[in-house]
C-alpha cells in the first residue's frame, strides 16, 4: 500500500512537470494553431541559464535571496527566448501554411539543441541544489524526496495560478477569444500580435519553472534534455485535448501516472513508449483528446 | 483512329524501350560501380557521399509520395527505414553463413535482392499497419500519429534483445554497393513518376487537391491514402536494408524521429509535391554538411571558430530562413488542399493587398489541416 | 466632412476583384443601409472598413482621419464597431463573457458596467442566460448577442452584417426595431442587409450594391418605391 502510495505521489509529481510542459503547448496551438517544436528546449535553457546563474550569483548573494535571484533570472531569460522566437521564426510564417510553421519550429529546435551543444557544451552539467538540504521528508510512514515535495507544491500553485490568469483577466479572455475565434477577436480590438506574444511569455516562463523543478530532481542537465520530455509533455497535451488548459493538465498527469506505474511493472522498459502509445490509441478514439470539443475534421 | 493491332505493337514497343531503358541503367551502373570504387576518378570519401546520397535519394522520394502526393503528412519514415533495416539485417545475419567475399556477384546479388524483399515486405506491412490510422486522422492529427509510430518502433527495437537492444547488431553482411544503392535509388524515382502519370496516380493527386470532392467524384480515397502509403514505407525500409549492409552495424538511435525530420527537410527543401524537388533536397542535404567542412576557420575574440563543428547549427539557421524566404522549397509547387480552416475559427486577413486576402492555400500555397 | 466617407475602394482576393470602386457616405445619427444580393460584396466591404482585408486602392476616412492603414484594433478603439456575418459570438464562452469582451478595448470599470445594464434593457433575453455559453443560444439570441456585443465597447459607429440572416420575421422586426433605438440613442449605423424590405423601412438613406459596384444611391423611402429596386430586391 505505502509503495502504491509512493508511486502515485510520484506520479503526480511527473505529472505535474508534464503538465507544465504541455501548458506552453497547448496554449501555442490554441492560439496559432502551431506546434511549438522548440518548446522543449525553452525548458532546457530556462535550466542552463539558472545554472549559469547561479554560478555567478551564488558567490554573491547567498540564502534566499540568492535562489529566488536565480529562479528569477532564469525565468525572465526564457521569457525572453520565447518572446524572440515568436516574433522572429514564427510571425513572418503567421499566414503561411501551417507545414512551413511547423519545419520553422523545427529549425529553431534543432538550432537551439545544436547550438547549446555548441555554447554550453555537450557534457551534462551539474545543476545546483537551489532548495537547500536534499533531506527526504516523512510523512505518516511515506518517504518523500523533497525535490518531489517542491515540484508538487510548486506546479500547484503554478497552475493555479495560470486558471486565474485564463479565466478572470482580460488577457486570459483575449487568449480565450482568439483560440476559439481570430477574426471575432480581432473584431473586439484585440491587439492579435501583442496577446499572441504574451501566450508566449506566458507558456516560456512556465516551461522554464519545470525545466528548474526537473534539474532539481535531476542535477543533471545538457542540452538535449528538452527533446523527449517536450515530445511527451506534446503527446499529454494532445491526450488531454490540444487547445484546452485543463486538458494538458489532465493529459499530464495521466502521463505522469501512466509511466511510473509502467515504470515499475514488469513492462518497464517499455516507459518511454507509453506516451505515444497513449497518444495513438486517443487519436484513434477520440482525437479531440479527454476534454476535447469534439469538433475535428473527420472525413 | 488506332485499329486493335496497332495499339498492341504500340504497347510492345513500349514495354520494349522500357526493357531497354531498364538493361541500359543496369549496365551503365555495373560499369561505373568499379569505376568509381576504385577511387581513380573520385576521392574515395566522395565515393561514399554518394552512396549515402543515394540513400536519401530512395527515403526523400518515397515520403514525397505520402507528402507531396497525398496531402498527408508523415514523421515515421525513419521508422520505417528501421523495419527494413532491422528485419532485413536479421535475415542476413542468420542466414547468410559464407562470407561476402567468397560469394560470386551472382549469388551476392541473390542474397541483396533477398534481403531488399524482406526489408519492403516487413516495412510495408508496417506502413500498412501504420496508414490504418490515416483513415481516420488528418493533417496535423496524422502527423503527431506518425511521430507516435515513429517513436514506438523505436523503442520497440530498443526493447527487443533479440536485436540487440541499445547495443544493435553489428556485422552484418556488406551486401550494398554503389550499383544497389543507385539502382534502388532510379527505380524509386522512376515508380514514383509513373505513379504521377497513371490513372491510380491521378487519383491520388485528387485526394491531394481537394479530398472532399474526391470522395464524392467516387474516388475511394481511403484506399488509395493506405496503398501509398505502405508503397512509400516499403520502400524506406529498403533504403533501411540498403544502409543497414553499407554501415554493417546499426542501432535504435539511429532511427530517431530527428531522422525522420531530415528526411523531412530533404522533401521540403526541394520543393513538395515535386519528385525532382526530393531528389534535389536529398543531395543538398547530404552535401550541405559536406560542404561547411570546406568553410576556412575564423577567429571571433580569440574564440575559434570551426565551422565544421558548427555545421548543425548552421543546418538549423539555414532550414529557418529558408522557411522565412522561400517556403515553398527551392523548385516550389506546394499545392495542398482547403479543408475547414472556417472551423477552427477564422482567418488572417492582413498585410499586402489583394494577395494577403486570401487565406494561404489560394496564396499557391496549401495548408495542412 | 461626412462621419464616413468611403472613396473608391478597391479590394481584391487573389485574381478576384470583389470591390469595384466603391464610394459612399454616412453622416453622424444617420442608419444607413446597404442592401444587394448574396456575393454582391457586402460583407467584403465591411470587412474592409473593420480593417480585416487591406484593400487594392481607395480612401476610408472616419470623422476626418484617414483609417485605411490602420490595423483592426485600431478601427475599433476609434469607435468602428461591427456585428458581424454570422453573429462569430465566442461559442465556448458565456454571454457574459461574450460581453466583457466586447468591451475590451475599454478600462473604466464601472461604465462598463452601466452599459452591460443597457445593453440587457435592449434584451432582456440576454439577461435571462447570462452564464449559459454562447454556443447554446439560439439563432436570434446570438444575433441579440452579437450586437450587445458590438455595443459594448460604445460604438460611434455599428455596422451590422446580415443581422437578419435565419430568423424568423417576427424576430427580425424585433431586431430592425432594437436598432432603431440604438440609433436614436445616438449611435451612427450602417445596416447591410439582404431582406431589403425592413432595412429600407428603418434606414434613412440606402445604397444598392451589385457586384462589387454601388449602381444606386438615394433616400431609403424613394429606393423602396424604385421600380428596378422593387422587382429586384423586394419581390417585385
Amino acid at each position: 500500500m505505502q509503495e502504491f502510495l509512493q508511486q502515485v505521489i510520484n506520479g503526480i509529481a511527473w505529472g505535474g512537470v508534464y503538465a507544465l510542459i504541455a501548458l506552453g503547448y497547448t496554449m501555442v496551438y490554441g492560439v496559432l494553431r502551431l506546434i511549438n517544436f522548440a518548446h522543449g528546449d525553452v525548458y532546457m535553457f530556462g535550466a542552463f541559464m539558472a545554472f549559469y546563474a547561479s554560478m555567478w550569483i551564488g558567490p554573491r548573494v547567498t540564502g534566499v535571496g540568492g535562489v529566488v535571484l536565480v529562479i528569477l533570472f532564469a525565468i525572465l531569460a526564457s521569457v525572453a527566448l520565447g518572446v524572440v522566437i515568436e516574433r522572429f521564426a514564427y510571425r513572418p510564417v503567421r499566414h503561411h501554411p501551417r507545414l512551413t510553421a511547423l519545419i520553422t519550429a523545427i529549425g529553431v529546435s534543432l538550432l537551439l539543441e545544436n547550438g547549446g551543444q555548441q555554447v554550453f557544451g555537450a557534457d551534462p552539467q551539474p545543476f545546483p541544489s537551489l532548495f537547500g538540504s536534499a533531506e527526504p521528508i516523512q510523512i505518516g510512514g511515506l518517504i518523500i524526496v523533497r525535490s518531489i515535495v517542491y515540484i508538487l507544491v510548486c506546479t500547484t500553485a503554478l497552475l493555479l495560478l495560470l486558471q486565474y490568469i485564463v479565466m478572470y483577466t482580460r488577457f486570459g479572455k483575449a487568449m480565450r477569444a482568439i483560440s476559439q475565434d481570430p477574426t471575432a477577436a480581432a473584431l473586439m480590438g484585440i491587439n492579435i500580435d501583442n496577446v499572441i506574444t504574451a501566450t508566449f511569455a506566458l507558456g516560456s516562463a512556465l516551461a522554464a519553472a519545470a525545466g528548474l523543478l526537473v534539474a532539481s530532481y535531476n542535477p543533471q542537465i545538457d542540452p538535449y534534455m528538452g527533446l523527449l520530455p517536450g515530445l511527451k509533455a506534446f503527446a499529454a497535451a494532445v491526450v488531454g485535448g490540444i487547445g484546452s488548459i485543463p486538458g494538458a493538465v489532465i493529459g499530464g498527469l495521466v502521463l505522469g501516472l501512466a509511466e511510473v506505474f509502467v515504470g515499475a511493472s514488469a513492462y518497464g522498459d517499455w516507459r518511454e513508449a507509453i506516451a505515444f502509445a497513449l497518444l495513438i490509441v486517443i487519436l484513434l478514439v477520440k482525437p479531440s483528446g479527454l476534454l476535447g470539443t469534439g469538433i475535428v475534421e473527420k472525413v | 483512329m488506332k485499329s486493335a493491332a496497332a495499339h498492341t505493337i504500340h504497347t510492345m514497343i513500349s514495354w520494349l524501350l522500357k526493357a531497354v531503358w531498364i538493361a541500359g541503367t543496369i549496365l551503365v551502373l555495373l560499369a561505373l560501380q568499379p569505376l568509381l570504387q576504385s577511387g581513380a576518378i573520385i576521392d574515395p570519401y566522395w565515393f561514399r557521399i554518394l552512396l549515402l546520397m543515394g540513400i536519401n535519394v530512395t527515403l526523400a522520394v518515397s515520403l514525397n509520395l505520402i507528402n507531396g502526393f497525398c496531402g498527408q503528412f508523415s514523421i515515421a519514415h525513419a521508422g520505417f527505414m528501421a523495419v527494413g533495416a532491422y528485419t532485413s539485417s536479421y535475415f542476413t545475419l542468420h542466414a547468410l553463413y559464407t562470407p561476402v567475399r567468397n560469394l560470386s556477384f551472382a549469388q551476392q546479388a541473390t542474397w541483396m535482392i533477398g534481403a531488399l524483399l524482406v526489408g519492403a515486405v516487413t516495412a510495408g506491412i508496417a506502413g500498412f499497419i501504420v496508414g490504418i490510422p490515416s483513415l481516420r486522422l488528418r493533417g496535423d492529427y496524422l502527423a503527431i500519429a506518425t511521430l507516435g509510430f515513429g517513436e514506438i518502433i523505436r523503442v520497440a527495437i530498443l526493447n527487443i534483445e533479440e536485436v540487440g537492444g541499445a547495443s544493435g547488431l553489428s556485422d552484418i553482411p556488406p551486401l550494398s554497393s554503389f550499383f544497389w544503392i543507385w539502382l534502388i535509388a532510379l527505380m524509386t524515382i522512376a515508380l514514383s513518376r509513373n505513379l504521377l502519370v497513371s490513372s491510380h496516380g491521378r487519383a491520388v493527386l485528387a485526394v491531394r487537391e481537394d479530398e472532399i470532392a474526391a470522395e464524392a467524384l467516387g474516388v475511394p480515397t481511403t484506399k488509395y491514402k493506405v496503398i501509398v502509403f505502405a508503397f512509400s514505407s516499403a520502400l524506406a525500409g529498403m533504403a533501411g536494408v540498403l544502409a543497414a549492409h553499407l554501415d554493417l552495424s546499426i542501432y535504435p538511435s539511429s532511427f530517431t524521429f530527428l531522422r525522420s525530420i531530415e528526411i523531412i527537410v530533404m522533401v521540403i527543401l526541394g520543393g513538395l509535391g515535386s519528385t525532382t524537388g526530393a531528389v534535389l533536397g536529398a543531395a543538398l542535404v547530404t552535401l550541405l554538411p559536406e560542404g561547411l567542412r570546406y568553410v576556412p576557420a575564423f577567429t571571433v575574440r580569440g574564440y575559434v571558430v570551426e565551422m565544421q563543428a558548427w555545421r548543425m547549427v548552421i543546418y538549423s539557421l539555414l532550414l529557418i530562413v529558408l522557411m522565412l524566404t522561400r517556403p515553398r522549397g527551392l523548385l516550389g509547387g506546394m499545392e495542398w488542399s482547403w479543408h475547414g480552416l472556417s472551423r477552427i475559427g477564422g482567418r488572417w486577413f492582413r498585410g499586402r493587398p489583394s494577395d494577403r486576402n486570401l487565406p494561404p492555400e489560394e496564396q499557391g500555397e496549401g495548408d495542412l489541416l | 466632412m461626412s462621419f464616413l466617407q468611403v472613396d473608391n475602394l478597391v479590394t481584391r482576393y487573389g485574381a478576384i476583384t470583389a470591390l469595384q470602386g466603391v464610394s459612399l457616405r454616412v453622416e453622424e445619427g444617420e442608419i444607413v443601409t446597404l442592401i444587394g444580393a448574396n456575393g454582391a460584396g457586402k460583407t467584403t466591404l465591411l470587412r474592409t472598413l473593420s480593417g480585416i482585408l487591406r484593400p487594392a486602392t481607395g480612401a476610408i476616412t472616419f470623422r476626418g482621419e484617414n483609417i485605411t492603414p490602420w490595423q483592426t484594433d485600431r478601427i475599433v478603439r476609434a469607435g468602428i464597431v461591427q456585428s458581424p456575418e454570422g453573429r462569430l459570438v465566442f461559442r465556448g464562452m458565456s454571454v457574459r463573457e461574450n460581453l466583457q469582451l466586447g468591451a475590451y478595448t475599454r478600462r473604466d470599470r464601472d461604465e462598463i458596467a452601466k452599459d452591460m445594464g443597457h445593453v440587457f434593457e435592449l434584451f432582456p433575453r440576454l439577461k435571462e442566460r447570462l452564464n449559459q455559453s454562447a454556443g447554446t443560444l439560439s439563432g436570434g439570441e446570438q444575433q441579440m448577442l452579437a450586437i450587445g456585443r458590438a455595443l459594448m465597447s460604445r460604438p460611434k459607429l455599428l455596422m451590422l452584417d446580415e443581422p437578419s440572416l435565419g430568423l424568423a420575421p417576427l424576430l427580425v422586426r424585433e431586431i430592425f426595431r432594437i436598432v432603431e433605438e440604438i440609433n436614436r440613442e445616438g449611435v451612427t449605423v450602417l445596416l447591410v442587409e439582404q431582406n431589403a424590405r425592413q432595412a429600407l423601412a428603418i434606414a434613412h438613406r440606402g445604397y444598392v450594391l451589385q457586384t462589387g459596384q454601388v449602381v444606386m444611391e438615394d433616400t431609403a423611402a424613394a429606393l423602396a418605391q424604385n421600380e428596378v429596386v422593387r422587382k429586384a430586391y423586394l419581390g417585385g
